[in-house]
């Protein structure tokens, strides 16, 4: 249902999201199912409860927080909801939102960074390739050590090919992603 | 010989390969052709869906295009992730003319949407439907506990052969294998799924709790069928014996393997040699 | 000539908003036999009233069309009304232009056009309109009260007590219902059995009330004053004259281990049983289900042993007509079955339990003596963990509404397990405190600042069993906005209030309306909160809707005056919308006869001088005929007809809006 008094992000959350956030009720089941709850600086509910006020400040804070970029994608929320609601999928509009303005807490950048250079190995060759992208991980977070041992017991187990592959429509999913990056919205 | 579309995703082609290998060699087994999609592309896993909602579907999109054009209208994606990303684009584009439409202008492929996806339960179970159960000439004897994790436990509309809050779809199989399946509370409890590199102390903690549970029920293995489970348990398992928060190594399984094996097949073309925790224990013959 | 007043009613603006009244005050005015059309903000008030009484004395009128709300609401009001100006009463009309036009319609003058329209079709009918007189029937002073709980209880004592008789029907093999298997009760902490005994004594030995459990409502005929209703008393295999209760029976069956329901499954009773020690009548009966000498023809101990003979193996259900006057229906909840919610153990995890179950533990009188313990290994749990809102306000598994009842008991649960087991910890998981009666909040309150109970805002998301018993609760705290796991020993899940298995059926039976989730609905919900949509049938209790024990005794106490008031005259005017048979015309086809369907319709000799019988027609029997108009429609010589809603008037109503 749209109402005449629904706020911008409550309209983009119900457009993109398909969420309607009058009907969040705060139970907080969400945030007692949610496995990365314990790690967020605020917790799924308190999300959406931002999300409904919707004003200026409740906006600075959703698009400030960590806990948007901790999201696992289990779907435990949604699972669970009582009013059929989908947390995750709010959470999804306000990341986006979030990395567009270039808004990300110092906390969460290294998980970006992971997302982003995920995204940049697909977009050369079509196909996410390992150690193009732990490369590009590490470039982009500055995270030169960690998990440094792994690499050579991968490929000892021949886990890593070491020819990186791109496929023949290579150019066509190079344009989709121009084409996504020219949206303006959410 | 009956032929299936065949989606192996990216994961599959590196970290994961042991599920390519033993997904195909049990396809094999069971006389059933896996046709690859041609210059498949990477489905965004969370990161498209992270970052970039229209590309979380424009990528599945192209897939599912490919797909329909080379004519495949069953297509398997082994890799947890993938099928949650294909299936539930396909559910969307279903529901929404206008998306579907949107998508069509973005990717300038058309999609009618006449293909389905499987999981690897799914084709597990089509495979003993077919004939494979004869073929499951050693009984195993091991305890197992099944780990869904999240992406084949949940999702409404996506896994629709599956109780999300009881799943119960590998059971069959793993007995078909000849081993017990024990009941456990983790079944279908997140792994911290892509953290891996980027957020790994919450995987370490999430895994560790699977792995006690693992433990607590007195499981010789835990089987999934999803790869960014299986690193998570089996590569991150080796951080977490390191710092002493486990007790001992738990091997972790792909149920293609575990079926493999009980069908005979040799356990490097499985893959088994290629896990960090290694499951030679377990099985006479294995790595 | 017909002289019609119309009146049309803005109804405050509930019509003013959406109608232009005086716009259909002045159209109505032009239609034929309409001497005064007017417009008034409040027809039903007093002035309103004065306006239709005084322009039926001043302007002769003959008929009355009121444009107002349904005839359900204020046909009677208006009716009064001319009947005190000395119009017959059924010569007033009204035209349904709030439910039918203002409440469902948005464009004003789309609305206005079909405010017209109904106004016309009613001035149409008004003119064919004769007078009528009500009919009289007379009451059979009895009342029958369905469901022995404490609703049920205090209905049938309320009525005795006024001096009528009552047939108290129960389902089970005792009285007493849910309270008594209460421990205590909210927010008083009285004994429930210690108030509750006393009233199941009274009911049995009262000279004005007969008991009768282990019986269902099997059919109804008849209507208010006058119902016919059969009722299956089930066999008992046991028989109560000659049974002294002394328990020689039950104590010697060799089937120990049948879950007594009454217990909520954790005790156990035999197959011949009384179901708890204070049960009225305290007289066993026997299980079919599970006896092995009904099974299968072997035992046949009780008989043995008991040293009346009053086993009978043979014992059949009987049917027993009763005729009674009006009816209260105290059927009573149950709780959902929380097995929906997989993510709670889907009603696997024993130490899982609902609210009735942890009152057989806190009960005196239950399967421990008292004692709290875990079904599953006996030990006294060191924690609780409590959740409200098991199965209600959640429309995807379970319920929408709140089940009012449960932040109370759930309360009173933590405080009795605290007062039970000092160092063990109680937590509530709730989402909102809804404790809105006498004392209830300072109850609350108690529990939490006196008694120690730990109350965290979240539902909980799971509960799982570890392999030493430990049950993990994991929560939320969202005013804190974290998330929380609870090592618990017992969990009690506060499963929503539902209506009793198959009350939906008895409704069906009595008319009687339900709603979505099956609780009978009210006539009013305002102003006849006790009364059906079925004249004569009466609601008290939780099958309407959730009730705590004070609410569902003051409703059954409603219930019991409204039954006083029906039988405070011996003789009840009804409506006279009946059928008639035009004995000249009828061919006696008996197509109405067997079209009846409250057998109202009867042959009917029709007799010389001499008493011999000349020919045969048709015939209605007024007391019986409900209006229905079925035999109306049935009769292929037009034969019939009904009053106040004559074929010609449907004809004319019909042509006013073509």
């Amino acid at each position: 249902m749209s109402s005449s008094r629904e706020h911008p992000l409550a309209q983009a959350v119900r457009e993109e999201a398909g969420v309607v956030l009058s009907e969040c009720y705060q139970c907080g089941k969400c945030t007692a199912g949610c496995p990365m709850a314990r790690y967020m600086d605020i917790s799924p509910n308190q999300v959406m409860r931002l999300a409904q006020a919707g004003d200026g400040d409740a906006m600075e804070r959703l698009l400030s927080c960590e806990a948007l970029w901790y999201c696992a994608g289990c779907l435990t929320c949604a699972q669970r909801c009582p009013r059929k609601l989908d947390p995750a999928a709010v959470m999804d509009v306000l990341r986006e939102m979030a990395h567009r303005r270039g808004k990300v807490p110092a906390a969460a950048r290294k998980v970006r960074a992971f997302h982003e250079a995920f995204l940049a190995a697909v977009e050369f060759g079509g196909r996410m390739e390992e150690i193009p992208l732990v490369l590009r991980y590490k470039l982009k977070s500055l995270d030169l050590l960690g998990d440094a041992g792994l690499a050579p017991l991968m490929l000892a187990r021949r886990k890593l090919p070491l020819l990186p592959h791109a496929i023949r429509g290579r150019g066509e999913v190079r344009r989709i992603f121009e084409k996504c990056r020219k949206r303006t919205r959410p | 010989m009956k032929t299936l579309g065949y989606y192996p995703g990216c994961s599959l082609r590196g970290g994961g390969i042991e599920l390519d290998l033993s997904v195909r060699a049990l396809a094999r087994a069971a006389g059933v052709e896996l046709r690859e999609i041609e210059d498949w592309n990477c489905c965004g896993a969370s990161a498209a869906h992270s970052l970039d909602h229209a590309l979380a579907v424009a990528l599945p999109y192209r897939v599912l295009a490919l797909a329909e054009s080379q004519g495949l209208s069953e297509v398997l994606a082994p890799c947890a992730a993938c099928f949650s990303r294909l299936k539930g684009t396909g559910v969307r584009l279903s529901r929404s003319p206008e998306l579907s439409r949107r998508m069509h202008e973005l990717v300038e492929r058309p999609y009618r949407g006449s293909v389905s996806i499987l999981n690897i339960n799914e084709f597990v179970a089509a495979l003993l439907a077919g004939g494979l159960s004869e073929k499951l000439t050693r009984k195993l004897g091991l305890k197992a506990v099944a780990y869904y994790g999240c992406l084949l436990s949940r999702g409404q509309d996506i896994v629709t052969n599956d109780d999300a809050e009881d799943p119960k779809g590998m059971e069959a199989a793993i007995r078909a294998a000849g081993c017990e399946v024990l009941p456990w509370n983790s079944s279908n409890e997140c792994c911290g799924g892509g953290f891996s590199m980027s957020k790994t102390g919450s995987v370490l903690d999430l895994s560790q709790a699977v792995l006690d549970e693992a433990r607590a029920a007195g499981a010789d293995l835990v089987v999934t069928g999803c790869p960014m489970c299986h690193s998570n348990l089996d590569m991150r398992q080796l951080e977490l014996l390191k710092r002493r928060r486990i007790p001992g190594a738990m091997p972790i399984l792909y149920l293609s393997e575990l079926l493999g094996l009980a069908a005979g097949l040799e356990p490097a073309a499985l893959g088994l040699d290629r896990h960090f925790i290694g499951s030679r224990g377990l099985v006479r013959g294995g790595a | 000539m017909a002289r019609i007043g119309v009146f049309i009613c803005h109804c405050g603006e509930n019509i003013g908003r959406t109608v232009d009244c005086p716009g259909v005050a002045a159209a109505a005015a032009k239609m034929p036999g309409v001497v005064l059309s007017v417009d008034y903000k409040y027809m039903c008030s007093d002035p309103g009233q004065g306006m239709i009484r005084k322009a039926i004395e001043e302007k002769k009128l003959t008929g009355v069309v009121v444009g107002a709300c349904s005839p359900r609401m204020h046909e009677r009001t208006f009716r009064a009304a001319a009947a005190e100006a000395g119009l017959n009463p059924y010569l007033l009309e009204m035209a349904n232009l709030r439910e039918h036009c203002s409440w469902v319609h948005s464009d004003k003058a789309a609305a206005t056009q079909k405010a017209i329209d109904l106004v016309r079709v009613m001035v149409a009918k008004a003119r064919r309109d004769r007078p009528l007189r009500p009919i009289r029937v007379p009451v059979e002073p009895t009342a029958m009260v369905v469901g022995g709980g404490i609703a049920g209880i205090q209905a049938a004592l309320d009525i005795a007590g006024g001096g009528k008789k009552v047939i108290l029907v129960e389902r089970g093999p005792s009285i007493g219902g849910h309270m008594a298997r209460l421990s205590e009760t909210f927010p008083t902490l009285d004994c429930s059995q210690c108030i509750l005994t006393p009233r199941m004594v009274e009911a049995a030995s009262h000279p004005n009330i007969t008991l009768m459990t282990y019986s269902e409502v099997d059919s109804v005929e008849g209507f208010v004053g006058n119902f016919t209703v059969t009722i299956r008393r089930k066999a008992r295999y046991v028989d109560p004259d000659k049974c002294t209760g002394c328990g020689d029976c039950f104590n010697k069956c060799p089937l120990k281990k049948i879950p007594n329901e009454f217990d909520a499954g954790l005790g156990t009773r035999r197959a011949i049983y009384v179901p708890f020690p204070q049960a009225v009548p305290n007289k066993p009966v026997i299980d079919a289900a599970h006896c092995t000498m009904l099974l299968k023809g072997k035992c046949g101990l009780c008989a043995k042993v008991c040293p009346r003979g009053a086993i009978d193996y043979q014992d059949k259900d009987r049917l027993e007509k009763v005729k009674v006057g009006a009816v209260v229906l105290a059927t009573g909840f149950q709780l959902w079955d929380h097995s929906a919610y997989g993510e709670y153990g889907g009603g696997r995890l024993q130490d899982v339990i609902d609210g009735f179950a942890f009152e057989r533990l806190a009960s005196a009188s239950g399967p421990t003596g008292g004692r709290i313990q875990r079904p599953s290994d006996a030990k006294v749990p060191k924690t609780v963990v409590f959740l409200q809102c098991c199965g209600s306000r959640d429309d995807k598994a379970g319920k929408k509404y709140c089940s009012k009842i449960c932040c109370m008991y759930t309360a009173k649960h933590a405080m009795l397990y605290r007062h039970k087991v000092h160092e063990g910890r109680a937590v509530v998981f709730y989402m909102d405190v809804r404790a809105a009666g006498k004392g209830y909040e300072e109850f609350v309150r108690r529990a939490i600042e006196a008694d120690g109970a730990e109350y965290v805002r979240g539902r909980v998301s799971r509960i799982t069993r570890r392999a030493d018993g430990t049950l993990l609760v994991r929560g939320a705290d969202t005013l804190a906005g974290r998330p929380v796991t609870i090592e618990a020993d017992l969990v009690v899940l506060a499963d929503a209030v539902v209506p009793r298995s198959g009350s939906e059926k008895l409704a069906q039976l009595f008319g009687v309306g339900y709603d979505g989730d099956g609780f009978y609905s009210e006539a009013h919900p305002k102003l006849r909160p006790v009364e059906t949509a079925a004249a004569g049938v009466f609601l008290a209790g939780a099958c309407q809707a959730p009730k705590d024990i004070p609410d569902s005794v003051a409703q059954a106490s409603a219930s019991a005056a409204k039954v006083l008031g029906l039988f405070a005259k011996p003789e009840l005017e009804r409506e006279p919308i009946i059928a008639r048979v035009n004995r000249t015309s009828c061919v006696h086809c008996r197509a109405c006869i067997h079209a009846c369907p409250y057998g109202a319709a009867k042959d009917f000799d029709v007799l010389d001088r001499a008493g011999k019988v000349v020919r045969t027609t048709a015939d209605v029997n007024e007391g019986l005929c409900q209006g229905c108009g079925t035999c109306a429609s049935v009769c292929r010589s037009h034969s019939v007809d009904l009053d106040g809603f004559t074929d010609e008037q449907i004809h004319a109503e019909l042509n006013a809006l073509l």
